[in-house]
């Protein structure tokens, strides 16, 4: 009921993660063995890694909900455009913001390549084909990139804009830091006005609501699934940037974990839900920070966090926490 | 139509599988070393410096026994299931005649029981890690222990830097970082004779990138010294981000941080880490290493060649002497002639190989000084 009132509003959003947010911290004043600033440096450490998640979430999330499928090249996609941005600051010698922007303009180019190469032949057929094509789809992102530039880590140039490190009392952390949950937030607001508003946004809820009758009803339904795909490429780019900023070494197969937890992000804040990707990347953020802050003996199972949230969330509610049921969906 | 596609589909698979199997038999004129290291993936940094001295050292002595040696060079991905694999290839499809590596102690191991089944005798160059040789009469290496590494960290951070507490950052799924860690942790303790003085340890996975929630613990207990052996990419990033948290404590690590990745990726942040290795340019003790030395700098103009470079080239090297001794290039007689290596002059200095084909070595400790591995001290081996 109170779902329904507050369904793909970014209210709800907010008020979720600012609730998941005060049971943590009241959790870990009750055990009381941290100090207010330790807490403090760790909840910036896993709000900046949750928007991160958050921002790639989003693609996985938009391209379900118009396709039905999970793009398991997205991952790939993120890597690309840190390749893309560590070749137009090394060898082109750009200006970060012009590197970003030009990354922003080309990792679409890739992301609509697949979706022509990969996906649109496979429009009609079984969904298990088409999942199958993103899985070969991304393999052949990871070695492609591998024979081109090799195994080995590529560093990625300092930006001393994104990385200078601010010290509140205490707590330190980095420019990138502060600026990764306003893009993202940002992001979230236009997306969601314009999904909602937009002429175009409301043919792309058509299309994913039944993309037969939506042909009928007149819109280009394979501009409007390559209109999603660019989106979601241009938040891979810029979340992809992000990161190469913050964790300076880029390496052909450094897509699969932080894809896969993205991918979990997506599922358990509700496939098919903007907001809900936003909310489930800082659940598995700020989850993973916190786990190792208050346990330290299992810091070496983060990884598994995700995954164990994923499987608690699939029992109890397997549409997610701001998914629509299954049934609704199809 | 659709048919004849896939006969002929079938054909061509078949003729593309015959010259694979041609060449998969013995050619008895050629000596075959098989070169087992992680060449893409997280260690590949690793894999391709020790590549690069099996590489010189062919190049320098392409022949034994009147036969030209032929290295097959297979990547082990940096995985230890496609380790197994990879080494199985090697046994069974190029049938070499013995095997060098691997860089990174798990993917050696993960090796272990398949060069001991199929009689082949491989030489580690790197790989410090005791359970590599350990009830395994096919596996040797050309450098010291962990044992013996950890003692060396762990008496430097007490004697040379004053420490009274360490913390620990280990990488929880590589078996040579958690075996240095631990030995670290054992000699500290022994050396400051308080039982509190780990103050922490904090396990991470291999490829993992955000390390500000175990910095951050660590920050809240103020160690003088952090040890954090474990592979290149992932410690530069531990050393960088600590210095954005604010914590200034000395970092050291172990030989696996000698690569040019860990200078790349943590750039000035990794200035004053400190790590023990196996070999300087100092140390020009034997004539193999002037060899190794002018013939690298040839190659390589003004480039220093990295410990786990000569160790490769040692582990070429000490193979060929072997299969002189033995007269022979049979496995058992490579193996017999390996365990009974003397006072081999090497690049690294001499090696004997003990009971469990252990080489036992001086160390080397080097640090980083504007972005550029610098020696810093010597320690004779116990």
């Amino acid at each position: 009921m109170i779902g329904k009132i507050f369904r793909n509003n970014l209210t709800s959003a907010i008020l979720v993660i600012i609730l998941i947010l005060l049971a943590i911290v009241f959790y870990a004043a009750q055990i009381g063995h941290m100090e207010g600033p330790v807490l403090l440096q760790h909840l910036v450490n896993g709000i900046s890694l949750g928007s991160l998640f958050a921002l790639i979430a989003i693609g996985y999330t938009m391209v379900y909900t118009i396709l039905s499928m999970i793009n398991f090249a997205h991952s790939d996609i993120f890597m690309i455009s840190l390749y893309f941005a560590f070749f137009s600051i090394t060898v082109f010698n750009m200006p970060w913001v012009l590197a970003l922007i030009c990354v922003a303009a080309a990792t679409p180019l890739v992301g609509l390549l697949i979706e022509r190469l990969a996906y649109r032949p496979l429009r009609g057929a079984p969904k298990n084909s088409v999942l199958i094509s993103a899985i070969g789809a991304s393999f052949l992102l990871e070695n492609a990139a591998t024979y081109l530039f090799g195994g080995r880590p590529k560093a990625f140039p300092d930006i001393p804009a994104l990385t200078r490190v601010i010290s509140v009392g205490s707590v330190n952390f980095q420019v990138v830091s502060i600026v990764i949950p306003i893009i993202t937030a940002a992001i979230l607001v236009i997306l969601i006005n314009f999904i909602h508003h937009a002429k175009t946004g409301v043919a792309m809820r058509a299309v994913a609501k039944d993309y037969e009758i939506a042909r009928v009803m007149g819109v280009n339904v394979n501009g409007i699934i390559s209109l999603t795909f660019i989106i979601g490429s241009v938040l891979a780019a810029v979340g992809g940037f992000m990161w190469g900023a913050k964790y300076p070494g880029v390496t052909p197969m450094m897509g699969v974990m932080p894809g896969l937890k993205c991918f979990v992000a997506a599922v358990v804040g509700g496939i098919g839900d903007i907001n809900g990707a936003v909310i489930g990347g800082f659940i598995l953020g700020l989850g993973e920070v916190l786990i190792v802050a208050l346990f330290p003996g299992i810091s070496g199972y983060r990884d598994a966090f995700a995954f164990v949230v994923l499987i608690v969330i699939l029992l109890v509610r397997p549409s997610g926490i701001l998914g629509s049921p299954v049934a609704e969906k199809v | 139509m659709k048919k004849s596609i896939s006969i002929m589909l079938t054909a061509l698979l078949f003729v593309s599988v015959l010259p694979g199997c041609q060449s998969s038999g013995t050619n008895p004129d050629v000596i075959k070393i098989g070169v087992f290291e992680p060449l893409t993936g997280d260690n590949a940094g690793g894999g391709e410096l020790e590549v690069e001295g099996v590489k010189l050292a062919n190049e320098l002595f392409p022949e034994v026994l009147g036969k030209k040696v032929e290295l097959v060079i297979v990547d082990n991905k940096s995985d230890k299931a496609e380790a197994a694999t990879a080494a199985a290839r090697l046994v069974e499809q190029d049938k070499v005649n013995a095997i060098i590596g691997s860089w990174g102690s798990s993917l050696s191991m993960a090796a272990g029981n398949i060069v001991k089944d199929a009689k082949v005798p491989a030489v580690g160059a790197s790989c410090t890690n005791p359970q590599v040789t350990l009830n395994n009469d096919y596996y040797f290496r050309v450098c010291f222990i962990d044992p013996f590494q950890g003692t060396v960290m762990a008496n430097y951070a007490i004697s040379k830097l004053g420490a009274k507490t360490a913390a620990i950052i280990q990488e929880v799924s590589n078996d040579y970082s958690v075996g240095l860690a631990s030995f670290f942790k054992d000699s500290f303790i022994l050396n400051t004779g308080a039982e509190d003085s780990i103050v922490d340890t904090e396990n991470y996975q291999t490829g993992d990138k955000d390390f500000s929630a175990i910095l951050t613990n660590i920050k809240a207990k103020n160690p003088d010294v952090i040890f954090a052996p474990g592979n290149f990419t992932e410690s530069a990033l531990i050393i960088k981000q600590a210095r954005q948290l604010g914590i200034e404590t000395p970092f050291l690590g172990g030989d696996t941080w000698e690569t040019p990745d860990f200078l790349s990726v943590g750039g000035a942040d990794v200035n004053g880490a400190a790590f023990s290795t196996f070999f300087d340019k100092s140390m020009t003790t034997t004539d193999a290493a002037k060899t190794f030395l002018s013939e690298y700098e040839k190659k390589n103009p003004g480039k220093e060649p990295a410990a786990v470079t000569a160790l490769g080239y040692d582990a070429y090297i000490l193979i060929l002497d072997a299969i002189t001794r033995a007269n022979s290039a049979e496995g058992p007689a490579i193996r017999d002639a390996l365990a009974q290596t003397l006072n081999f002059q090497g690049v690294t200095g001499s090696t004997t190989l003990d009971a469990n084909g252990d080489a036992v070595k001086d160390a080397v400790i080097k640090t980083v000084e504007d972005g550029v591995f610098t020696y810093l001290d010597y320690v004779a081996a116990q």
